[in-house]
């Protein structure tokens, strides 16, 4: 089956991960980098990968300027105020003024916007949000995509970042396993742009048994965007920042389209609105954002969940009370069935039938994420016109490592991004890493020496060698001494995360302590991890994606464990700081892993003021 | 098993392996003759429905997750690429049916113009924010705003 090829590709433009940032940013270099070689490695197929592999219903991030709707202003504030205060408001100003003309772009290309036959824009679901068909929304931006870049490498999983030997700041490429030739594969670049998406099976989930894969955000989102950068020395920020998102029960469906466009109410199993009952119990704690409009993502978790810890459960959506048109019955039915069709088997199973009983609402376990209600992974520079000066160093979302740059669910700090606004970053990171090749690296070949491509191709393959010394010790199954299948190891990561880091078990609450205790475990696992076997390429590709979580949820417990304050209830409780700590904490938890001696170092970093 | 495929109708023609993005669509020598798809990690399927549209025999179903979803559901898809619609047909346990159809493009397939197919941008326009097709493509009067409150 294996690895008796190795396969060199050379380029200027590496960019990792063909979902919604990775294609914006192909496309992007293209334009401004004719004559470049821009390449994109793909672990799935890149017309279905990433988490919009099934589609979406709804554009989440479009100011309209057009039609004076929004200011990039106001989206900061909004974003701002959602976050509790922690955005990069450079960052997120910069989403915001570009993304217009990116949906606009994706309207001509063929997706099909809704709008308002009266007012004649698109039609709104909420203030930030357009409704769209959107079943093949990624096939359309992968076409464009596919036909911008030089090459696309499909089922090439990135297992590691290459850094430059003569220069050790500096990036110089990528290695991986070719999940369908089973080749090794180096890739060398001049930069890298990692848009490798979120992380998911990190906490233990809702779902049982077959139903492990319904998690909301994707199973395949495997932490690869934080691990790759985490191992290659970038340095990162708000890591603790996990996402719970409330969803329908079960199908995870996501609550927008009910909540914004068809104004369902949520209540208690009594029928009782509980939403804003707690406000003064969370003033207490949580200080003025308990005032800011619209209520704080992670502030309305928090209501929903002294609720039920108060026995008042289950949380119901009233979508019985809304669905009075055929024409909203269609928009309901069709926002699941755009992107989450398993809330709609749900139903049929179950035999709910949303126009006549109302369907129950739970708080996901926690996601790892940088594009959505919610803003961790990497510390890139912003653009030159808006960023203070200590979060600018030359080119637009590059990291600290000079010519790696990210985007989407990578970045962090740049919370609401969602689909447009991931995209809207990849292009942004594709034109700041031609900018960087033309006057940083032009004629400078990257130096990776035979030795070390070498010993990473060792590492990659030896799950491969572990399973067949494994096998031969015992008689038949999946017990061995010896080694650990990713699966397994997967159950175990998650029951650590879950128990010890604030899963759903422990209503999202830790503390010092358990922290402790978690990372021991969490350790112990990281270096079971030389003992994974793998059966063929795809356990070797799932080896990987293992590898890849476990070091994205240290960097998770160790920013946890930094960040002496709740910042985020309802997504996260420190039990022994159980307020938030406006005095000390209003800052960005940062850290940096040293590749070279395998220790971290935490610190805080100032958060800037840019919008009044 | 989330996806589960018919034995009678699948050819073994590969596309769902190659679309799946969770990589578990695989293909293997079957009892009943040639190669056949099956789901090789039934509790790793996200049920997107991307091996079930692309399927040339139609021959993938689902059945929902057997943690949470009692039997005798079913929801079937057809995406048809010339009509630029997406139907589908729901049945519900106790045999009530609905019936669904979107538009999924508004272009045909194949018809993207690539970044390289518009004129190459100036020096001017490298050296500024503008991302492509800016100014123009934001259809603001504003143009491309920085921030001004600082
Ligand atoms: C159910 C659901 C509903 C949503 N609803 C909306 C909505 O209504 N509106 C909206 O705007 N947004 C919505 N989003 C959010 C949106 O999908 C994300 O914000 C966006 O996709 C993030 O883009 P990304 O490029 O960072 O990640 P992705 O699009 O996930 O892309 C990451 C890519 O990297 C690849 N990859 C990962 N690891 C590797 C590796 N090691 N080697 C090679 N390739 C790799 C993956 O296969 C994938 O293609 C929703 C998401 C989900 C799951
Ligand atoms: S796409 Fe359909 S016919 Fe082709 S291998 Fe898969 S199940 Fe069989
Ligand atoms: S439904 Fe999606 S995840 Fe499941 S097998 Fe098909 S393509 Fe793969």
């Amino acid at each position: 089956m294996l690895l008796l090829k190795t396969k060199t590709v050379d380029c200027d433009v590496l960019v990792v991960g063909g979902g919604m940032a990775g294609c914006g940013a192909a496309y992007e270099a293209r334009y401004w980098g004719r004559d470049l070689k821009i390449v994109v490695v793909e672990k799935g197929h890149i017309e279905r990968s990433g988490a919009v592999a099934m589609g979406l219903s709804a554009i989440n991030c479009y100011m309209g300027m057009r039609w004076n709707e929004n200011t990039p202003e106001d989206f900061v504030r909004y974003a701002r105020n959602d976050l509790m205060g922690l955005v990069r408001e450079d960052l997120v100003f910069d989403i915001a003024r570009h993304v217009d003309a990116t949906v606009h772009l994706f309207e001509e290309w063929g997706l099909p916007i809704v709008y308002d036959e009266q007012t004649k824009r698109y039609k709104r679901e909420g203030r930030w949000q357009i409704l769209i068909h959107g079943e093949s929304y990624k096939p359309i931006v992968a076409e464009a995509a596919t036909k911008s870049a030089t090459e696309v490498y499909n089922r090439v999983m990135v297992t590691h970042l290459l850094t430059d030997e003569e220069d050790g700041g500096r990036i110089a490429g990528a290695v991986g396993i070719g999940v369908r030739d089973g080749a090794f594969y180096v890739f060398r670049a001049k930069a890298v742009i990692v848009c490798a998406g979120g992380a998911t099976h990190v906490f233990r989930p809702r779902s049982v048994g077959e139903g492990a894969g319904r998690t909301w955000y994707s199973p395949w989102s495997t932490g690869s965007a934080y691990a790759l950068l985490v191992e290659a020395g970038a340095e990162m920020t708000q890591m603790e920042n996990k996402l719970v998102v409330t969803r329908f029960k079960d199908g995870y469906g996501p609550v927008g389209a009910w909540f914004l466009a068809l104004k369902a109410k949520a209540s208690n199993a009594y029928g009782e609105d509980y939403e804003m009952k707690y406000k003064e119990e969370q003033r207490a704690l949580y200080g003025d954002y308990v005032d800011a409009k619209p209520f704080p993502t992670c502030l309305r978790n928090d209501a929903m969940l002294r609720e039920i810890r108060a026995g008042r459960s289950p949380i119901y959506i009233h979508t019985e009370k809304v669905l009075d048109t055929r024409e909203k019955e269609e928009l309901g039915q069709e926002d699941f069935l755009d992107m989450t069709m398993s809330q709609t088997i749900v139903w049929a199973s179950q035999n709910i039938d949303p126009k006549v009983r109302p369907s129950e609402l739970l708080p996901s376990e926690p996601y790892i994420m940088g594009s959505h209600a919610t803003c961790s992974g990497a510390w890139v520079s912003g653009p030159a016109d808006l960023s203070p000066k200590e979060c600018f160093w030359g080119y637009n979302r590059m990291t600290t490592v000079q010519g790696l740059f990210g985007a989407g669910d990578t970045v962090g700090g740049s919370a609401h991004k969602f689909s447009s606004g991931s995209f809207t970053e990849g292009r942004l990171a594709g034109k700041a890493a031609v900018a960087y090749i033309s006057e940083r690296v032009a004629d400078r070949k990257p130096s990776v020496t035979e030795k070390k491509v070498e010993a990473f191709r060792d590492e990659i393959f030896q799950p491969v060698k572990t399973f067949r010394l494994g096998r031969n010790m015992i008689t038949k199954g999946t017990v061995s001494p010896f080694c650990i299948y990713p699966d397994q190891g997967v159950v175990r990561l998650e029951k650590i995360m879950g128990e010890y880091v604030g899963g759903w078990g422990s209503f999202y609450t830790t503390n010092e302590v358990l922290l402790g205790r978690g990372l021991e475990l969490l350790e112990m696992l990281r270096e079971d991890l030389d003992h994974l076997g793998a059966e063929d390429l795809h356990q070797l590709q799932r080896a990987w994606e293992l590898h890849h979580r476990v070091v994205t949820a240290e960097a998770v417990l160790r920013h946890t464990l930094f960040r002496k304050e709740t910042r985020w209830p309802g997504y996260c409780y420190r039990s022994d700081y159980p307020a938030l700590d406006e005095k000390n904490w209003h800052v960005f938890v940062n850290s940096r892993y040293d590749p070279s001696t395998g220790g971290w170092s935490l610190f805080t970093r100032p958060c800037t003021r840019l919008v009044s | 098993m989330p996806t589960y495929v018919d034995p009678n109708k699948c050819d073994g023609c590969g596309k769902c392996v190659d679309i799946c993005p969770s990589d578990i669509m695989h293909l293997s020598n079957s009892v009943f003759g040639g190669r056949k798809a099956y789901n090789v990690e039934p509790d790793y399927c996200w049920e997107c429905y991307s091996c079930v549209k692309e399927c040339p025999q139609h021959a993938i179903d689902m059945r929902g997750y057997a943690d949470f979803n009692p039997l005798n559901h079913k929801l079937t898809v057809l995406r048809d690429k010339e009509k630029n619609s997406v139907s589908w047909k729901l049945k519900y346990r106790n045999g009530t049916k609905k019936e669904f159809e979107f538009p999924i493009r508004t272009t045909p397939w194949g018809s993207i113009p690539p970044a390289q197919s518009h004129p190459a941008p100036t020096r001017e326009q490298f050296g500024s924010q503008l991302l492509a097709h800016e100014p123009e493509y934001l259809k603001s009067e504003r143009g491309l705003v920085t921030v001004t409150t600082r």
